[in-house]
């Protein structure tokens, strides 16, 4: 066994100013990247990414806010929790997101995730049943910070 | 993944020899030399974590469909011993806790049932809720939702869904003894509201296949199968319920670790101590999440049979078997001549029980347990029993095995295209995604006859029946 090392993205796309979202290869689920110019930002994509395998966001509107609040001091738990919540509300409501929001101060992370209910003209994706440790990563590199993890579908 | 670094024991079986001053405990590798140059390298590093892990009993070992997975490699088995520090690990067992297989046995042949197939496909697509965002028609009350916990598949048949002859051919007769509903989150149980009696998506599916093979005259008759016959097989797990509290349990028990001063070489290994509070508190909650994967499970197999009348009048779906193959189970295993209480965790792995094993029933207690390796949608399965002398702590394969990433196959296939291919070879497809299929495509996956093979050569279990796949309902 060699050194271990991140898989090669396989996709990378612009999703907002400063923003990307991409995917990277894993053998039987699917990685996800969010780049940004802040942790904050990097989440959002990341989210972005995880709710773009789940249906084309481009047809979804955004048309119900659903807030999320929670503690973490782990930058990279944080982000595994933050998804997780976010997967968890989308199934109690029986809704898709599209567009999120971060903040957070200290321990506290306060978010807000827009999108609505399922409906026959959205197109079906695959569910993602959760986001793991695996490749968990919440770093800067140069001026961008990327948030990364492998979900489960 | 490199032979090279691996020294081979038996034709089928290899070891990953320790580097010096590595402490660890032995990995075993079970299968074909081509099945494991085909795996990643991530697969080996991963069972050596696992190898790492404290109170393992015997070897740390990889099925021969495995592959790269979160914690455990996907066809991963350990066990450990609660008296001697071992651990209970979110990443040994998954997010789809308990995800399975039922298998139904029919009463149709081929030649009879394949002038309905069409007219049966759409209809178990209109029965069956499948896919991302599909809802079923249960809407369980919390009361309710805890009953399925506690009582599993037994609640199921007890509420209508289904006859109590099936839970005979269930494992632990449809009921896990030691769910604790308090220590599942109420997240959890809100997003198993509306998915009771929902197939999922990915890799779920409902297939209605023929019996094209017998390899076991003997055990295909115990087992009730014949070549030509119908053979149903359902492939789901818990659902949301169960993804949650994988979801929930995978932070805590990582952080857990570290309490305890477990030294976890990748974080998704999560684990705590079997005798700690937090290890039996997700003990207790992925007990819940199994017996509502065996209430799911068994809830479409009524919505199976119900169909099937629709279509078939005279049609009869007996329960042949369910098996689950992400859980952990405590079991008695002679170790060394001594009988020890183990927790073993499958995680893409089947339990594989041999002749005259006790919890059998009686009927298949001759020939072993029936074993289920569900290959894709366009190449078949196979049905196998397990063997005397298992050396797997009664583990065997549960599947093909990944050979490409979703995105690799995404890029190379369209949904579409593949529906109006498979169907051109006699098997139809239902879905609601595209994009599913697309991940799901055949060629994505490993050849399922080499993995049938080495699963019987490595003395796992032996092969019982080839299925062939004619109707799917893809998640």
């Amino acid at each position: 066994m060699g050194v271990r090392m991140n898989p090669p993205v396989s996709h990378v796309e612009r999703v907002g100013l400063g923003q990307t979202r991409g995917y990277f290869d894993h053998d039987a689920d699917i990685g996800i990247i969010g780049g940004g110019t802040s942790v904050e930002q990097a989440f959002e994509a990341a989210a972005e990414a995880v709710f773009g395998i789940v249906t084309n966001l481009d047809s979804v509107e955004a048309s119900s806010v659903v807030m999320i609040e929670f503690e973490e001091p782990d930058p990279e738990f944080a982000l595994v929790t933050w998804l997780n919540l976010l997967l968890g509300k989308a199934r109690e409501l029986g809704m898709v997101f599209c567009r999120f929001r971060v903040q957070h101060q200290g321990n506290h992370w306060h978010t807000e995730a827009s999108g609505e209910k399922w409906h026959p003209g959205l197109e079906r994706g695959v569910e993602v049943k959760g986001a793991t440790l695996t490749m968990l990563a919440v770093k800067k590199a140069g001026a961008t910070w990327e948030a990364r993890c492998v979900v489960d579908v | 993944m490199n032979l090279q670094q691996l020294q081979q024991l038996q034709p089928y079986l290899w070891s990953l020899p320790r580097l010096p001053g590595q402490k660890r405990a032995e990995v075993l590798l079970y299968g074909s030399a081509p099945l494991l140059v085909s795996m990643d390298d991530k697969v080996l590093e991963q069972i050596a974590d696992v190898a790492s892990l404290p109170g393992l009993v015997g070897a740390a070992m990889t099925m021969p469909d495995a592959h790269w997975g979160y914690g455990f490699p996907i066809g991963g088995v350990a066990a450990f011993d609660a008296e001697r520090g071992g651990v209970i690990s979110a990443g040994g067992v998954g997010f789809d806790i308990s995800c399975g297989i039922r298998c139904l046995r029919s009463n149709l042949d081929i030649n009879n049932a394949a002038p309905e197939f069409a007219r049966l496909a759409d209809a178990l697509f209109h029965a069956i809720p499948a896919g991302v965002g599909e809802e079923g028609e249960i809407k369980l009350t919390p009361a309710q939702l805890d009953e399925v916990m506690q009582d599993g598949a037994q609640w199921a048949v007890k509420h209508g869904y289904g006859d109590a002859a099936d839970l005979e051919y269930i494992e632990e007769r449809g009921r896990v003894i030691g769910a604790v509903t308090d220590h599942v989150s109420e997240l959890a149980k809100k997003r198993q509201r509306g998915e009771m009696g929902t197939l999922g998506s990915g890799n779920h599916y409902l297939e209605v296949q023929v019996v094209e093979h017998v390899y076991d005259a003997a055990a295909a008759q115990a087992f009730g199968l014949s070549e030509g016959q119908i053979i149903i097989s359902i492939h789901c797990g818990s659902r949301g319920l169960g993804h949650q509290i994988g979801t929930d349990y995978m932070v805590l028990l990582a952080k857990a670790a570290n309490r305890f001063g477990i030294h976890l070489p990748n974080r998704e290994l999560a684990c705590a101590p079997i005798k700690s509070p937090e290890g039996q508190q997700y003990i207790g909650a992925m007990n819940a999440a199994i017996n509502c994967a065996l209430a799911n499970r068994q809830i479409l197999t009524h919505l199976a049979r119900s169909t099937f009348m629709q279509v078939y009048p005279h049609a009869e779906l007996e329960t042949l078997f369910d098996v689950s193959h992400n859980t952990c189970k405590v079991e008695t295993h002679d170790i060394d001549g001594e009988l020890r209480s183990l927790h073993v965790h499958r995680k893409g792995a089947t339990r594989a029980f041999g002749p005259g094993h006790e919890m059998l029933p009686e009927r298949y207690r001759a020939v072993g347990q029936p074993v289920v390796i569900g290959g894709s949608m366009g190449t078949g399965s196979y049905i196998l029993a397990g063997a005397s002398g298992n050396p797997a702590f009664a583990s065997s394969s549960h599947g093909a095995g990944r050979a490409m990433s979703r995105h690799q196959a995404l890029a190379r296939w369209k949904g579409r295209a593949l529906i109006d291919e498979l169907a051109r070879q006699g098997i139809l497809i239902r879905t609601r995604s595209m994009r599913g299929v697309a991940e799901e495509a055949p060629g994505a996956y490993k050849d399922v006859d080499l993995v049938a093979e080495a699963t019987e050569q490595a003395g796992l279990a032996r092969r019982v029946a080839f299925l062939r796949p004619k109707v799917c309902v893809k998640g």
